[in-house]
This record gives structure tokens, sequence and C-alpha cells, in this order.
């Protein structure tokens, strides 16, 4: 008998149709959706996070190399992009402004080439510290170099440059929105294939267990280089369409700042799954755009969000969903919907108390002139006042001890879902 | 117990080829190892023909596993040669060797935690058919590679846990993938560390199976406590003792020898016998 192969080749995966047919439609759609010009820009703006997140996921999610300097190549895309944007509108170059953007991958492709091949010689830490070596070198340098980063002001330039294409001149911010929707699309489906390749695949091999690799022919450092500068070509990407979206580049696109953030939120997005540093993306615009306008503090709350995040989900929130899809899968998500309703309640009484009290204290110390009160969630605070201080404080520590106690409910209830379903599997795989 | 399948010829095997009928697969000349003034491996001479189960026998801290971590590269000698197949490999780094055509396991469980089965065997295969770095190909259209890691899977008895990431494994099940890995790129000389260690004695007999099936036709080296299995697996036995191979001969010519008997056979032999009159 011949030996029966388990393993069949699927040319037409229907689901993987539908999801990225439901990509496009998402990002076709969406400005008909949200058509307010703040709308249009953050999508926009969503668009070159989501690539960014995806670059620095290769680096972290799937290589396995913590990298505090990944603005570098973002930032350095965006410079080249928009110092190119200058030399088109001056009529020095003739480029259609649609393929700047890749003239910022090839930039980011080009440092990552030069600087990777130090950054990479080693994993772990060493890697680490190199990176946040190279991002203070490359932010000091920008400093030095006012030629070419534009010192204090930064570089400006116009994107309505060259010949207009089918009418396409990039002035309207919904012309723009189209082109980065179509970088987006097609970065996110290569950085998709690259985890289908052999290299990519090797990667994560590294990243569970580079000396095991070195005794299977290959040269770990050789993997980590060659993913190193694909995560710059997309970086480069990401920053080249920053270039025509803002019009503007300022040193900070290359500065520590920047480069934290990436790592936050493609952190809180879900560095496991290939789909988590997406949501980061998303999220890292409503917060730096949205959140940021509605408290000073915003920066604390989202220390406070990673905080839990770390403590709760390392996973981020694609493992949220993940594990959340794995139970309904198995029939058993209705069960927990009380027991969501008890953490969410009880997390909102401790987000009320927490943020009442995060904003008094702003108050007092940024803007007493403005007279005592401050308004949080339509109450009117006294942040001179014992009585406010204590509800404060009242409520968070109600709120804490029910959220302890919510979640200690919900951990056991989890836990004995979880062995159900672990029987439930073997159980399947013995019949 | 099934019979060993025939398997197909591997990419190694045109590397080896330039090794003649009875030529040495493995030769160590020399070889010494030191860690600054501690003398580990203190001139070790040893010829293993194409073909031949070696295993390599000692008191804990002999130097076995160092003698391992030196002939795959994962520690350069201090001096000496090694030579695979008449190349010398002393120096090189551990992909170059592997690439050469020998492959190791490890002692402590040595894996892809965070990939499946399948992924597993199949990043053990990659290289030696030639893919490589390769950016510009999916793995679902590599045949050959996908065929290979499907036969790997059956060959150490996983084909039900395909799909299962590694670190969710039985210890048992991770040993046997260890093996399937090591063995995964078709490498002639197989070096083997401890791979029954930990396990217990019903899973070590079919183990020691399991290895002597996938290993046909390969040269191996295997370091073993168990002398039940050394003496059942082995062609020729490697006594090491503080650095030093003081025996290299056949089971018997071994158990018989003096110097091995008073050196570290004697108390062995003796708490195995001590160890079945218990039971």
């Amino acid at each position: 008998m011949m030996p029966k192969s388990h393993y069949a080749f699927k040319p037409y995966n229907v689901a993987r149709w539908i999801i990225w047919s439901l990509f496009a439609l998402v990002l076709l759609m969406a400005p008909q959706v949200f058509s307010s010009n703040l709308s249009v820009s953050m999508l926009a703006q969503m668009g070159i996070a989501i690539i960014a997140c995806l670059s620095y996921n290769i680096l972290l999610g799937q290589g396995g190399m913590l990298s505090f300097g990944h603005a570098v190549y973002t930032g350095l895309g965006s410079y080249v992009a928009i110092h190119t944007l200058l030399k088109v509108s001056e009529g020095a170059m003739n480029l259609p402004v649609s393929l700047i953007p890749l003239v910022g991958g090839l930039a980011g492709m080009f440092f990552a080439v030069l600087f990777g091949y130090v950054t990479t010689k080693k994993s772990g830490t060493t890697f680490a510290m190199i990176t946040l070596g190279m991002g203070e070198l490359v932010f000091a340098m920008s400093l030095m170099f006012s030629e070419f980063f534009g010192g204090e002001a930064g570089i400006t330039a116009d994107r309505m440059a060259g010949e207009p294409f089918m009418g396409i001149t990039y002035g309207p911010n919904i012309q723009v929105y189209y082109l980065i929707a179509v970088y987006t699309f097609v970065s996110v489906a290569l950085m998709f294939a690259f985890t289908r390749t052999p290299l990519g695949r090797i990667l994560n091999a590294v990243r569970d267990n580079p000396e095991r690799v070195e005794f299977i022919g290959y040269n770990t450092q050789i993997v980590r280089y060659l993913a190193f500068v694909i995560a710059g070509f997309f970086a480069g990407i990401a920053g080249g369409l920053a270039a025509i979206q803002f019009e503007i580049v300022t040193a900070e696109v290359v500065g520590p700042v920047r480069s934290g953030g990436y790592l936050l939120f493609t952190f809180l997005g879900g560095a496991t799954f290939f789909f988590g540093p997406i949501i980061g993306g998303v999220l890292m615009v409503l917060a730096f755009v949205l959140f940021s306008e509605i408290t000073k503090a915003w920066l604390l709350y989202l220390g406070l969000i990673f905080l839990f995040m770390v403590m709760y989900a390392p996973g981020g929130i694609a493992s949220l969903i993940m594990m959340n899809l794995r139970v309904a899968a198995f029939g058993r998500l209705r069960e927990l919907w009380v027991s969501y309703l008890g953490l969410g309640v009880t997390g909102l009484v401790v987000f009320t108390g927490a943020g009442a009290l995060i904003e008094m204290v702003y108050h007092l110390q940024l803007s007493t002139a403005m007279g005592d009160t401050v308004q949080f969630l339509g109450a009117t605070l006294n942040a001179r006042s014992p009585d406010s201080w204590f509800g404060g404080v009242f409520i968070l520590l109600t709120g804490l001890g029910l959220f302890e106690l919510a979640r200690r409910h919900f951990r056991l209830q989890w836990a004995e879902i979880q062995t159900d379903i672990e029987k439930e599997i073997k159980r399947r795989e013995t019949q | 117990m099934s019979s060993s399948k025939p398997t197909a010829v591997r990419p190694h095997d045109a590397t080896m080829s330039h090794v003649h009928a009875g030529g040495h697969a493995l030769e160590l000349r020399q070889l010494r190892k030191s860690f600054g003034k501690t003398d580990i491996i203190r001139g070790v001479d040893l010829a293993v023909r194409a073909g031949e189960r070696v295993a390599i026998i000692g008191p804990n801290g002999a130097g076995k596993s160092t003698l391992f971590n030196l002939i795959s590269g994962r520690f350069p000698p201090t001096s000496g040669e090694i030579l695979l197949g008449g190349v010398r490999i002393d120096g090189k780094k551990p992909f170059e060797i592997n690439r050469l055509g020998l492959s190791r396991s490890f002692q402590i469980t040595n894996i892809f935690p965070k990939l499946s089965v399948f992924e597993n065997l199949r990043c053990g295969v990659l290289w030696s058919l030639g893919y490589k770095y390769t950016l510009f190909r999916f793995l679902a259209d590599l045949r050959d590679a996908n065929d290979r890691a499907e036969e790997l899977m059956r060959m150490i008895r996983l084909d039900k846990k395909r799909d299962t990431l590694a670190m969710n494994l039985t210890y048992a099940e991770q040993r046997a993938l260890e093996i399937g890995i090591t063995i995964a790129g078709g490498a002639q000389v197989i070096l083997l560390d401890e791979p029954t260690a930990g396990m217990s004695k019903s899973e070590t007999s079919r183990f020691i199976d399991l290895i002597r099936e996938v290993t046909v036709g390969k040269t191996l080296l295997t370091v073993e406590h168990d002398m039940g299995v050394v003496f059942g697996l082995a062609d020729k036995i490697a006594v090491v003792v503080y650095g030093e191979v003081i025996a290299f001969d056949t089971p018997d010519a071994v158990r018989a020898n003096a110097k091995v008997q008073e050196a570290y056979l004697g108390s062995v032999l003796a708490d195995e016998q001590a160890a079945t009159a218990g039971h």
C-alpha cells in the first residue's frame, strides 16, 4: 500500500478568501462611513500605524527580537520620502507621488541593511541594548545634521507635486487615504505571506530556540539579519506614507518615544498572533488622536492599561479574542457572560474612582488658575474639597475589592472550562 | 513491531559519498579541551567506521557530553583534529558541521516549543532539501519538504499529534520529537546525547527499538547510562573516564576488560545486579 499522506494542499481556502475580502471591504468603505475630515485623517493614520506595528512584530512576535529603536527605520523612511517629495515638486526629479512610499521603504531597508548588520549579531538582551543605542544615536544625529533633518522646524513639502495621474492630485484627504489603503492592503498581505515562507518559519524557530536552529543547518545571525531587513522595508513604507499624509517630518519621528509607541501598541494588540498588531495600530491612533484630546493625563492612563495587560493578558487583545473563540468553539462561552458582566462593571467602577483621583491631581498640578472644579464623566469634582477626594478613594477601593472578587470567581470558572476542553480534546484524539 | 522502512536517498548522502567502503565516518585525533585550567578532554583518539553504532559510557563528569559538544561544534576544541568523512570539522560552526552531514540531539530536550510537531520536523528538513533562506516560495507548495516531514512524523509515531504544539507533548513524546528533528536533515552521522534519560523502563525499551529503526544504515554515537541499552544497541563501546578513552571495543571485549572493570564498569554492573535482585 502506498503510504497515505495526511498532508493536503488546499489552493482555495474559503475562510481565508472571506477574511481578506472583508479586510479589503473595510479599507474601501471605512471613509464612506466615517466621512468627516478628522475621521478620514485618522483612518489614514491607522493604515500607517498598522503597517508600522506589523513590521515591528516581524521582530518582536515572529523573531523574538525586542527592539527599542524601530522608529529609526520608519523615521528615516519618512525623511528620505519627504526629501524625494521636495525634489519632485522642485522639478529636479520625475517620480509619481504614488511611488514615494516605496522610496521610503527602500530607505528603511537600506538603513536596516546598514545598522542591522551590527544589531542582529546578537540576540536577547544584547540585541535590545544595541537597538536602544542605535535609536539614541540617530535621534542625537537628527539634532546635529539640520540640513537633512530640518532642525526644530523639520522638513515640509507639498504632496501635490508632479503631474496628476488620472486626476489624482493628492490634494484632497480622501485621495491620500486611498493611496494609504492600497499600500496597507498590499503590505499586510505581503507580511502575512512572509509568515508562510521557509524563512518566516525558521524565524519562528529562531525565536523559540536559537541554539537548536544552529544544529539543523541554519546560521541564526543571517536569519535575524534578513528578518530585520524585511521589517526595515515595511517600516520605511509606513514612514513614507506618513510623509505624504502629514507633509511635514520632524525629528521626533526617529525618537525614542515613537519607538516605545510601536513596542507598546504591538504588545497591547498582541504579538503572538499575526492580526494582533493590526488591532494595536488602530488603538495607537485612537489613543494618540482621540484619547489625548479627552484628557491631559492620557499617557498615564495608557501606562496603567499597559501594566494591566502585561499582568493579566500578556498575549494582548488578540490572544484574549482567540482564547474566547476557542471557548466558543466548544460551546462554553455563554456560561461566562455573567462573569464578564461582573468584570466589566467592577472594572468600570475602578476606572471611575482612579480616573477621578488622577484628574484631580492633574488639575491641582497644571490648571489651578482655571478654578478648583474639574468635570469628570458628567460630575463636577472640586479638587480642593475633601468630599471629592474621599468619594474618589471610596469608589476606587470599593471597585478594587469587588473587581478582585469577580476576578477570582472568573478565574475558577475559566480554569474549569479549560480542563473540560482539554478532556474533550483528549477524547477526540483517542477516537 | 514493524520492520524498518527503506528510506529514500537523502541529500546528505552525496556529501558522504567520498567515504570509501570501510572508511571512517568520524575520526578524533588527539582531541583536547580545557576550560580555564581544568582539562576536561585529555587527548582522545577515536575512529568510527561508517554504519557503526557506538555507545559512549563512563562516570558522570567524565567528559562524554563535552565530547559531543566538541564534535558538533558547540565548543571549539583546544587542540587536536576532528574529521567527518575525512574532512576537518574542528573549529567549524554547528550549522556548517550540520550541513556536512552530522546531526545531534540533546540531553535536555531541545525542541521548538511554540511550533507544532509537524512544523518542528519541517524546520528540520528545510536546509537539507536546499530551501535555505527562501523568501519567495510558500511552505505549503514544498511537496518534498511536507512529504518528508509527514514521513518522519510516522516514523517517530507522532502522526496523531501533527498539530499539537511541541510544548504540550508528554515527556516521552518530546524525546521522540527530539530524535525526529535530529534525523530530519538526513545526516549520516547521528549523535544522541542520553536519548532515554528520564524515561521509565518500558518506555526505554520501546524507545530503543525506535532509535534502531530510524537510524538504519547510519553511523550512530550515543551517550547512555542504561547498561541494558548499551549492550543491546551498540556494536562498539567507548569507555570514557576522566577525559580519556580507556577502552574502545566490542561489548563483550569491553565487559571483559580488566581496566574497565576497575575504573567504571565493575561498580555499575554491581549496582545493576543489586537493583535487579532487589525487585
